[in-house]
């Protein structure tokens, strides 16, 4: 041993070993340092905004004290409530296609590639594209503008994970069902479907997780709303964009609302992510 | 799997045992069920495979959708919009190569930022951390790539630029901002916001996307592999930097490329802190304005057909962009995985 780390050559890789494994400690060091900080920042500025009035009184005028986030609040439960609503069928069908027709198959083969791209794809773009072919054909920004972006942001979170987790069921239970004369959609439904039931939520999950801080597309779909308002048809105030627009401008009284609604929007998004993670490694039989 | 014979023959009347032509009945029955099946299945495909075809169609649609509303910009400036660095929406001057090196500039110092510490991360987890702790950082991790971009914005613009600007700045523009010719980078305003800081903010963003990945890819490196180069008697550091990342090349190029993608198309984290100004400056520090951040700020208030027909062309030439790297970060990652088990 001695002799060893006399050696030049040895003490060269050990010294080289040391530098890297440090530097990745290090790495992982910052990573956390960096969540530990941003998490701290929202709470240390975010806590003093929570109060009962967040929850019932509106977004205020300029300059204004008080008031609240409950429109804002709303609106954003009423858009991505439906927009789940929409993209969940859609994405677990054409998750299903992908699963039991995609083998071999040079369309769906396609789709899944596209699914995967649009999964990353800028979601202001798909903002723009909404406004295209919706908002400026009826002439006014609203929420339902708002849920079609959000939706075509949430559909191929879900089609990936139903492809996915449907993949993991064992071949053998499908032929055990098969066997028994099922025709195919109900082995595809009532046998492969359920068997990864808590799966498939997970994915449903993510999107909800995804969509919910997702501002950019909102910019010119649903736009805002400084009063409360349940009409879809309408400008609707959300969560996110009026995080936006609070955050800059120069009231503090503003800018405090924005870092409640900050914290709000992120502990949803981070208990759903949490939720979904702990629902997938409970019940998926692996 | 598609077509199989399948029938029950519970659903046969019981009472028929004495009937002389039950035969033909019990095939007629079995005849009638089969051709349902058939049916209930060929509408079962016909219409997954519809809801699958609009993802498809939205792809189509956003490409054919921008394509229209970019068609009077190109029209106007021609093909050299992509390089004309003039942006004035009062004489209705539009060009897009401001905003096209906003992106990129950010982009890149970006990933020059978030590979290392996002290879120094997925190399802990894999190599380095004890197992007890790998699931709940690997799970901290994945939380940091969970967290809405505009958040980050926030927390950029009220937390990270102030002190950037105090204290990171000054101490930059004093040493490496002296040197010749590099120098004029790391000169100009300290005041926080500007193109270095949004690519700084997008490093902290994009570090979990590609940190993640990396470790799926490192996961694959058979066990096998690694333990010979143990038992040649290998360092850990030799291992990684000979044996794991020759093996997961093309899965960490992939994955790095999976950032520069989000990275490209983000909007909220960079539209805090970028600045806003439409001027082109070789200074990393001063402000700018990326194709995203552009859209964001200026697409309801845009008053001219030709202001707002630049912003999609703007949005076009983004989607393109972020459509290649996309697609190249996907095949490559594609062509990991079908390696994995013939290797």
């Amino acid at each position: 041993m001695q002799n060893a780390v006399k050696n030049p050559v040895y003490r060269r890789r050990l010294l080289a070993h040391r530098i890297g494994i440090t530097l990745s400690v290090c790495a992982m060091g910052i990573g956390l340092a960096f969540l530990a900080w941003i998490l701290w920042t929202l709470l240390y500025n975010g806590l003093g905004g929570l109060s009962a009035t967040l929850f019932t009184a509106d977004t205020p005028a300029p300059g204004t004290p008080g008031g609240g986030l409950r429109n804002a609040i709303i609106g954003s439960v009423m858009m991505v409530g439906l927009s789940t609503l929409v993209s969940t069928p859609i994405g677990i069908l054409a998750g299903i296609y992908l699963a039991e027709y995609g083998d071999n198959n040079k369309f769906a083969q396609v789709t899944r590639f596209v699914t995967d791209i649009m999964l990353s794809a800028p979601s202001i773009v798909i903002g723009l594209f909404v406004y295209a072919i919706y908002v400026a054909n009826v002439q006014h920004f609203s929420g339902y503008a708002g849920t079609i972006a959000l939706s075509l942001i949430a559909i191929p979170v879900v089609v990936r994970t139903t492809d996915n987790m449907l993949k993991l069921v064992p071949n053998s239970l499908l032929e055990a069902a098969y066997a028994l004369g099922a025709p195919h959609w109900k082995v595809a439904l009532t046998v492969r479907l359920r068997a990864v039931k808590a799966g498939v939520v997970t994915g449903v999950l993510l999107a909800i997780a995804r969509v919910t801080g997702e501002t950019a597309p909102l910019l010119f779909t649903a736009l805002n709303n400084q009063f409360f308002s349940a009409d879809m048809n309408a400008p609707l105030a959300n969560l996110p964009v009026v995080i936006y627009t609070y955050a800059m401008s120069p009231y503090d009284d503003w800018r405090s609302l924005a870092w409640a609604g900050a914290l709000l929007v992120t502990a949803t998004v981070l208990l759903l992510n949490i939720l979904s993670r702990t629902l997938f490694s409970q019940k998926t039989p692996r | 799997m598609s077509a199989h014979p399948s029938a029950t023959l519970n659903e046969l009347p019981a009472k028929a045992v004495a009937d002389p032509d039950l035969e033909a009945r019990q095939y007629a029955a079995l005849h009638k069920t089969m051709r349902n099946q058939r049916m209930q299945d060929f509408f079962f495909h016909k219409i997954t495979l519809l809801f699958a075809a609009s993802v498809l169609v939205v792809l189509i649609g956003i490409i054919i959708s921008l394509a229209i509303g970019a068609a009077p910009a190109f029209k106007e400036f021609g093909a050299g919009f992509v390089t004309r660095v003039e942006w004035d929406p009062v004489n209705d001057q539009f060009g897009a190569m401001i905003a096209i090196y906003g992106t990129l500039a950010t982009s890149i110092i970006a990933l020059a930022v978030a590979f290392p510490i996002s290879f120094g991360i997925a190399l802990f987890l894999t190599e380095i951390c004890p197992v007890w702790l790998r699931r709940p950082l690997g799970t901290a991790v994945e939380l940091l790539a969970g967290v809405p971009s505009i958040i980050y914005g926030m927390w950029g613009l009220f937390v990270f630029a102030p002190l950037f600007a105090e204290y990171v700045q000054p101490a930059l523009k004093e040493t490496i901002g002296q040197l010749p010719i590099v120098g004029v980078i790391f000169q100009g305003p300290t005041m926080g916001i500007g193109i270095m800081t949004a690519g700084l903010i997008l490093a902290i963003m994009i570090i979990p996307f590609i940190a993640s990945v990396m470790r799926d890819v490192f996961e694959i490196v058979p066990t096998v592999l690694k333990e010979s180069a143990y038992g040649l008697g290998c360092t850990r550091w030799e291992v990684v930097r000979k044996v794991v990342l020759p093996y997961t090349r093309t899965g960490v190029v992939g994955g790095v490329m999976l950032g520069l993608g989000r990275a490209l198309g983000e909007t909220m984290a960079v539209t805090f802190v970028i600045g806003n100004a439409h001027s082109l400056s070789a200074s990393l520090f001063s402000p700018g304005n990326s194709i995203s951040s552009t859209l964001a700020n200026e697409f309801a208030e845009a008053a001219s057909a030709l202001h707002s027909s630049s912003l999609f062309a703007l949005a076009l030439i983004l989607f393109g962009i972020t459509f290649i790297v996309l697609s190249a970060a996907k095949l490559m990652l594609m062509g990991m995985s079908r390696n994995e088990g013939t290797k």
